[in-house]
């Protein structure tokens, strides 16, 4: 027997609805290669960033990539990234040190099922704190009905700068598509 | 940048009595993304399941990375009748063993297949990692959630399920 739900205006106590604020969106409506996020506020504790994506990569799937920066983008070395993955088969875990982005999720390219978007949900935290290195973490996906990787991702920003722009970007510098959606939102701290 | 708070809560369902299917319906189809908390007892231990919409054809798949405390792995089904919401981090006959967190992903628009995001964990089982597809560009105004691929076996009484909804500026 089907039991509906309670809508929320119903429920007594003491919900906490305040502390979780959309700050920007980019929904891509012509295919671009990068997706940049500006002078993000320092108003928050910690930051997410939730999407779906897809890229004009010749192949099934791609890989989607972050950098950080303060005032502009970093592209130096100042990144390290560690990944566990499962592709419908086998997990595997794989790491990268001094590098110039993070990156180990996927996306489906031009080649991957039609309509299909991977998705991602990233945590950067305490991204205003100047006093150490910036720390993400990542849940990703892409299901394309036959394959597919599903990850749990950590990212490292050797900067103890604040956190005011974001950038995504995929390997090989392909396009995001049409559809592809990024969303910034903070968290706020007590 | 525009700015607004959101993470709003939905619906809430805790079970007074036994039930084979906790629906959600009626979803509204002004946020961006659903996030779906369950804290759940079966009747035997399962696999948390849903359906979209009513939707019973074969139009869903799945990819899973797996723990289990002593071993990892990575399993996947195609074109089935069911999304899934856990593996090892399944719900079992204990209150409070198990939280399973689904995240569908622009669950609203009407142009992409519908991907969602799920982290599962069972105190005594594993944690998961999963990735569902829905082949289905119809924006999702309904999840039903079961036990198992069959969508039988009975939610016990004390199971809980909230419904959010995360609005982009």
């Amino acid at each position: 027997m089907p039991i509906l739900g309670i809508l929320a205006s119903a429920i007594t106590g003491n919900l906490v609805t305040n502390s979780y604020e959309s700050i920007a969106t980019v929904t891509v409506s012509t295919a671009t290669p990068t997706i940049s996020f500006t002078s993000i506020p320092a108003t928050y504790t910690h930051l997410q960033l939730r999407g779906i994506t897809r890229d004009a990569r010749s192949v099934n799937v791609n890989t989607l990539n972050v950098r950080l920066g303060n005032g502009s983008i970093d592209t130096g070395n100042n990144y390290a990234a560690h990944t566990i993955d499962g592709d419908g088969g086998t997990a595997t875990a794989a790491g990268t040190t001094s590098t110039s982005k993070m990156g180990f999720w996927i996306e489906p390219g031009a080649s991957g099922t039609a309509s299909a978007f991977g998705g991602f949900v990233i945590d950067i935290l305490d991204y205003k704190n100047t006093n150490k290195y910036k720390t993400i973490r990542v849940l990703g996906g892409t299901d394309l009905n036959g394959s597919g990787n599903a990850h749990l991702c950590s990212g490292l920003w050797m900067s103890t700068s604040a956190v005011t722009n974001i950038e995504f970007l995929n390997n090989g510098d392909f396009n995001f598509v049409q559809y592809s959606t990024f969303a910034l939102y903070g968290i706020k701290g007590a | 940048m525009a700015a607004g708070s959101t993470y709003t809560p939905i619906a809430t369902t805790t079970l007074t009595a036994t039930a084979g299917i906790i629906t959600f319906s009626s979803i509204p189809s002004i946020y961006t993304d659903l996030i779906l908390i369950v804290q759940g007892k079966f009747d035997v231990a399962g696999d948390l399941r849903y359906r979209l919409n009513n939707d019973t054809s074969t139009n869903y798949s799945f990819t899973i990375l797996y723990g289990t405390g002593s071993s990892n792995g990575s399993a996947r089904s195609s074109s089935v009748s069911s999304g899934i919401g856990d593996s090892y981090g399944n719900i079992d006959t204990t209150l409070g063993n198990s939280v399973q967190i689904l995240q569908f992903l622009n669950y609203s628009n009407t142009t992409t297949y519908k991907t969602s995001l799920v982290r599962s964990n069972n105190a005594s089982g594993g944690v998961d990692a999963l990735v569902n597809l829905w082949r289905s560009t119809s924006a999702i105004n309904q999840i039903d959630l079961a036990k198992n691929s069959s969508m039988s076996g009975t939610w016990q009484i004390g199971s809980t399920v909230t419904l959010y909804g995360i609005a982009a500026a």
